[in-house]
């Protein structure tokens, strides 16, 4: 068969549910990881962490280790190649030097990489590691994060850190009703189920890296600039990843296994412990949020004043723009929204799925709560009473604002009208009942990408693009996009992706993949489709086409461009043993074409299932003496399990983009976004008592109920 | 993990022989403690000797009418037992309320006994830990130690026991048999495991050497009207913060007899004797159980973040002690 | 007396037997991941808090990575590369394809034969902490969601597939057939 037939298909691919193209890989085990493919000659390397929690490295004794059986390096500060790092990569960040090991003899936190033992097996080199002596002058530390400090500084972030409208104090003190509450969010963990790896090698003066990442692009940029190489001699592939959430980008495993690779020029692959991935992984950073709400008797607001504060590390400034939220969510005469940091002797955070929503949609949407009882007014018509025209901060239009709808239906299918407001009246034996509500927003965005097609001879296309599915199901989302642009069926669409070789390409991070994937697939389709004139000859090689939407991304107009969503949680309290349940959860969403029905539920009860997990369970705890992470491990960071997921729906109302090719605008993180407010907005309703720092573990109900 | 040597054991007086006095060997068995705690360096044997095929693996019942339970009987055989779920049902909900179904696959009973703390400064070697490396310091007491012990602590350890089985086993007045080089012993639930006092890293009776064989629990009419609860942080999968194994006996409306042990308060699972005392005899009815409770629970002594076990335990009491009588009243 | 480290031993997997030395430390997940390339076992956490390592051991699962390969040793493996019928999926396998029971994948074979063990386990009337009745004459508790929860908590799911899981598990187990290819038979009976 020689000839095309790109018309005369008559089903939308988008928008039909459609199970993902690599599943029976995945369900049969034969889907291969970063970890899992095999290199002859291969060696292992394992990452030696500091104990000291700041100082200076003095010593290593390399000598008895180099001696154990099997061992082939030991790599650190003072035989280290060296590495460029004063650049700005792919996403406008500086590198974190923690991903640039063994630069220097200076520690800044417990965890912090110190040397790499390589060896001929991972039994050899963990053994090796683990006997490896480092001695340390150590320095006093500091780890505890309070309110108040003084050092704390404003940091923009990817958003300005202070804005203002108005005259915040004015509009307070003429506020009939005002909120003025403190609300906390512990250090939390991304915890992808598969722990980082990456196999470095050199193949005829490339550099070839197996990879778990979100963005091979990204990844080749930033090595490409630490070991000043050609990004073109740089090559990097991700065909399955297990699980991402901000925390797959550069980190010191493959740094340390492209260095070990090039010392020893053979392949060598490093795989982060679980343990390890709790100071090099990045995390999220607690929080410690202030919010005044001033408003009429009726609810409308008067003042929003959010205040966010969040820690880093001594070596890199990043900040959880918790405060973010509010410039987006609800109208208010003033407005003043600010995120600052203090910098700790603490390993450095990173993006964390909704970094800034997720812990700042917890204090606003709870301090919105707390107005809606005291005002006496439903929490529901409380927020649509503060629905905003056009930006609250910004006065920049909204590109689609359907929050409305979302509240309405959801209120609807949850039952919410026949909610009794009176907190602690509801009780099923041991336990008390209680609903709750909140809203959600998360930015939608497309950065430029590039795709290519080709249309082979026998019919079908091969879509190539250096995208990455970790989980979200972008490899069928984008099988059923090129399907319709191409007006054929699904199964003669092949979608290749995680290779870097595929052309530069957005990352899987801001919700912003698969809809910046899509476009530059869209666009290299429709460029096809007119290269491809009905009957005529495909040479064997295929015709092929190339996108790039660098131009079109930048033509968009700026507006306020957002999913939104409503978040409704019913929960059961036992004051008696301070568990919380959560009973059943219903979110409904406004983000934009939802291109797989079946793959995009997952993604939106995924994200509310870590409201969940973030409203009850999860906390990483630190030890102030001596400065690192106690319970590092998956039974001392606990994540929510089978049994703490009830029923648990997601659903979405009509709201395609307009500006965008597919209508698609992103849900990759709305789904957390007001999810833990929702739980604790309930468990306020169940008991009476508001529980303003997070998780809300059964010491802090049982504490509370004391207290009460 | 350095390495070591395996042998795998025949049979009983065999394994005793391989291990002899050596103290850098160790008995494996499921495995699920051992060779975590190999991984985290915690434990270092040079040699392993593989247990888990001892014909120790069966359940019968005694001429007393009790029960001989295997010390390598899986928690899941344990569990699932017909005996055992209608004559001791604390113990089944215990086993059940512990680990997952996988691991529970593979500990036996003799294992999870001699289980380790879950104490994160025990299992973190960059960390002090008087039970890890005896002098070198508690930082749990002024650290983090909200899942801590509130009973039988010491100024040298405050790690709680993490075996829900246990708790069961230690309201039912389990009785554990080992052997030795030396021939066999026996040592009851109660006094199996050391008051921690300043040698918290000697935690139990057993010689040196000892392999346990197997339990016996005494018949127990009263057994078969128990309950064991757990609250833990998440609804399953892990540990408890507290619990309690409770068995209610009522006659007209009086505590004919009554069994009460504490989970997650103490080094070794706390039997409430105390509580016992107050119950037996008395009225069925919520003071009673809060009397007991608060009876047992006058010895605590908490630390600045886990004073919540209190409340928790004589919550859990009364809970646990009220749901029994109400079932005895129907 | 100089004792060895390592040993040749053989292990049973899938039906097939494989010869090969070991270092004692080699874990069972080690050597199917990195001896004997069977890799769609997987190593979440390596210490037993994760279960994305589910493997079934003589029939029953049990975690890999809290299992030295040399006690192995003479017992019989099944991993996610065992439990289809040549080209057709077990039912668990094809419930999780079916209804999107996982979302990157990594945790899905340990689900998988998580599944499989939890669904002979109450097939043979075991009881879990979710069963309110415990009396053996019962039998099997009614396999609701929450039993099925409770079953599968040993298996972290971080994307949190969780409700399609359950959803996946509970439509395999009306199909019955829940015995893996490559284990005895012996639960025909007991699926009830």
């Amino acid at each position: 068969m020689t000839s095309t037939s790109v018309k005369g298909a008559p089903v939308r691919a988008v928008g039909t549910k459609h199970v993902r193209v690599e599943g029976r890989d995945k369900v049969t085990g034969k889907a291969r990881y970063a970890g899992e493919v095999p290199f002859a000659h291969l060696a292992h390397g394992w990452l030696v962490l500091s104990s000291a929690a700041r100082g200076r490295i003095e010593a290593i004794e390399t000598e008895p280790v180099l001696a154990m059986p099997g061992v082939l390096a030991v790599l650190h500060h003072g035989n280290a190649l060296r590495l460029h790092t004063d650049f700005v990569g792919m996403l406008g960040t500086r590198p974190d030097p923690t991903c640039a090991v063994f630069q220097n003899d200076k520690v800044p936190h417990v965890g912090w990489p110190v040397a790499l033992v390589v060896a001929e097996t991972p039994e050899q080199a963990r053994e090796a590691a683990e006997a490896l002596v480092v001695h340390y002058e150590q320095q006093p530390h500091d780890v505890e994060f309070t309110g108040g400090d003084p050092n704390a500084y404003p940091v923009d972030g990817h958003m300005p850190a202070v804005t203002d409208k108005g005259d915040l104090e004015s509009e307070l003190a003429a506020s009939a009703v005002v909120i003025d509450a403190e609300y906390t969010t512990p250090e939390e963990h991304h915890h992808p189920m598969e722990p980082h790896a990456a196999t470095a090698r050199w193949d005829d003066g490339r550099l070839e890296l197996t990879d778990s990442n979100q963005g091979a692009t990204w990844v080749v940029a930033e090595l490409a600039n630490l070991f000043s190489l050609d990004p073109e001699s740089v090559r990097v592939r991700s065909e399955h990843v297990g699980g991402g959430f901000g925390s797959k980008g550069v980190r010191a495993h493959q740094v340390a296994a492209v260095m070990a690779a090039t010392v020893l020029q053979r392949p060598v692959r490093v795989v982060l412990t679980r343990r390890q991935m709790f100071t090099l992984a990045g995390h999220r950073s607690p929080t410690i949020q202030r919010v005044r709400l001033g408003a009429d008797p009726d609810g409308r607001l008067r003042a929003l004043d959010h205040r966010a504060l969040s820690r880093t590390s001594t070596v890199y400034d990043f900040v959880e723009p918790s405060a973010g939220v509010a410039r987006v969510m609800y109208d208010a005469d003033a407005h003043h929204t600010e995120n600052q940091v203090v910098r700790l002797d603490v390993p450095s955070p990173t993006w964390m799925r909704a970094p800034g929503e997720a812990p700042g949609s917890f204090a606003l949407e709870a301090a919105l709560d707390e107005l809606a009882e005291k005002c006496g007014v439903d929490p529901i018509a409380l927020r649509l009473r503060n629905e905003p025209e056009k930006g609250p901060v910004s006065g920049l239009p909204f590109a689609g604002r359907n929050l409305r709808a979302c509240f309405e239906e959801g209120a609807r299918r949850f039952g919410w009208a026949e909610r009794d407001p009176r907190p602690g009246v509801r009780r099923d034996g041991r336990w008390l009942l209680g609903t709750g509500t909140a809203g959600a927003s998360f930015g939608a965005g497309a950065a430029p990408s590039t795709a290519t097609i080709t249309a082979q001879a026998d019919g079908s296309f091969t879509v190539s693009i250096a995208a990455a599915d970790i989980g979200t199901g972008a490899r069928t989302a984008l099988t059923l996009v090129a399907a319709d642009a191409l007006e054929v069926p699904t199964g003669r669409i092949l979608v290749r992706l995680g290779d870097s070789a595929y052309g530069p390409a957005m990352i899987a991070g801001g919700s912003m993949g698969t809809r910046s994937w899509s476009w530059a697939v869209m666009a290299a389709a429709g460029e096809l489709r007119e290269r491809l004139v009905p009957g005529m000859e495909i040479p064997p090689q295929g015709i092929t086409v190339r996108s790039d939407t660098t131009e079109a991304i930048a033509a968009l107009a700026r507006k306020e461009r957002h999913s939104f969503g409503a978040q409704f949680a019913e929960v059961a309290v036992d004051t008696a043993t301070g568990e919380v349940r959560v009973r059943r959860m219903l979110g409904i969403f406004a983000a934009g074409r939802i291109v797989n029905p079946l793959t995009a539920k997952g993604q939106f009860t995924g994200g509310m299932i870590w409201g969940i997990s973030m409203a009850l369970h999860e906390e990483a705890r630190r030890d102030t003496v001596y400065g690192g992470p106690l319970g590092a491990d998956l039974a001392g960071y606990h994540i929510a399990t089978h049994a703490d997921v009830p029923r648990i729906e997601a659903d979405w109302v009509d709201d395609p983009d307009p500006e965008d090719p597919v209508g698609i605008k992103g849900i990759g993180e709305i789904g957390i976004v007001g999810a833990a407010a929702a739980v604790a907005n309930a468990v306020w309703h169940a008991t009476g008592v508001r529980h303003r720092s997070l998780p809300i573990r059964p010491d802090r109900v049982l504490t509370a109920v004391r207290l009460a | 993990m350095k390495e070591f040597t395996y042998q795998k054991a025949a049979d009983v007086p065999g394994a005793v022989a391989l291990l002899g006095a050596d103290p850098d060997a160790r008995f494996l068995a499921g495995g699920t403690n051992l060779v975590d705690l190999m991984k985290s360096g915690v434990e270092r044997p040079a040699r392993l000797v593989d247990v888990r095929e001892l014909p120790l693996d069966r359940i019968e019942t005694t001429a007393d009418d009790g029960l001989r339970i295997g010390a390598t009987v899986t928690n899941s055989d344990l569990a699932a037992h017909p005996e055992v779920r209608r004559r001791y049902p604390v113990l089944t909900q215990a086993v059940l309320a512990g680990a997952s179904g996988q691991l529970r696959n593979m500990a036996t009973v003799g294992g999870n006994l001699l289980q380790r703390t879950r104490c994160a400064y025990f299992t973190d070697l960059t960390k002090p830990c008087n039970k890890r490396d005896p002098g070198s310091g508690c930082p749990a007491i002024r650290g983090e130690h909200h899942n801590h012990a509130v009973l039988g602590a010491s100024s040298h350890c405050v790690a709680v026991h993490p075996s829900d089985m246990a708790v069961a086993l230690a309201a039912l007045d389990g009785v554990v048999h080992y052997e030795t080089a030396d021939g066999p012993g026996e040592v009851p639930i109660g006094w199996l495991y050391l008051p921690v006092a300043e040698t918290p890293h000697r935690e139990t009776a057993l010689p040196p050497g000892a392999l346990i064989t197997h339990l016996t629990l005494p018949p127990s009419p009263v057994a078969a009207h128990s309950r064991y609860r757990k609250v833990r942080e998440r609804a399953s999968y892990a540990f408890a913060i507290g619990s309690i194994a409770a068995a209610l006996d009522v006659r007209d409306g009086v505590v004919h007899d009554a069994r009460v042990a504490f989970g997650a308060v103490a080094s070794r699972p706390w039997r409430a004797r105390a509580a016992e005392r107050i119950l037996i005899g008395a009225q069925a009815v919520t003071e009673t159980f809060g009397a007991a409770a608060d009876a047992e629970m006058a010895a605590a002594r908490p630390l600045a973040h886990n004073a919540y076990k209190v409340t928790l335990m004589r919550n859990l009491t009364v809970a646990v002690l009220g749901e029994l009588a109400e079932e005895a009243g129907r | 007396m100089a004792l060895p480290t390592s040993s040749v031993i053989t292990l049973h997997i899938n039906g097939e037997k494989f010869t090969l030395p070991v270092d004692h430390r080699t874990t069972l997940l080690d050597a199917l991941r990195e001896r004997l390339d069977l890799t769609g076992t997987k190593k979440g956490c390596d210490q037993g808090q994760c279960g994305a390592c589910t493997v079934l051991v003589d029939g029953r699962r049990t975690v890999a990575c809290l299992q030295f390969a040399v006690a192995a040793e003479g017992r019989e493996v099944t991993t996610i590369e065992g439990v289809a019928d040549g080209e057709r999926l077990h039912p668990v396998q094809q419930a999780f394809l079916d209804l999107d029971g996982y979302q990157c994948g990594y945790c899905t074979p340990g689900q998988i034969c998580s599944a499989i063990g939890a669904l002979q386990e109450h097939a043979a009337g075991w009881p879990s902490a979710a069963t309110d009745d415990l009396r053996p004459e019962s039998g099997p508790p009614p396999l609701t969601a929450e039993e099925i929860r409770e079953r599968m908590s040993g298996n972290l799911c971080r994307c949190a597939a969780y409700a399609s899981i359950v959803d996946a598990v509970a439509q395999a187990a009306g199909t019955r057939a829940i015995q893996p290819a490559g284990t005895q038979a012996d639960s025909e009976e007991q699926a009830a």
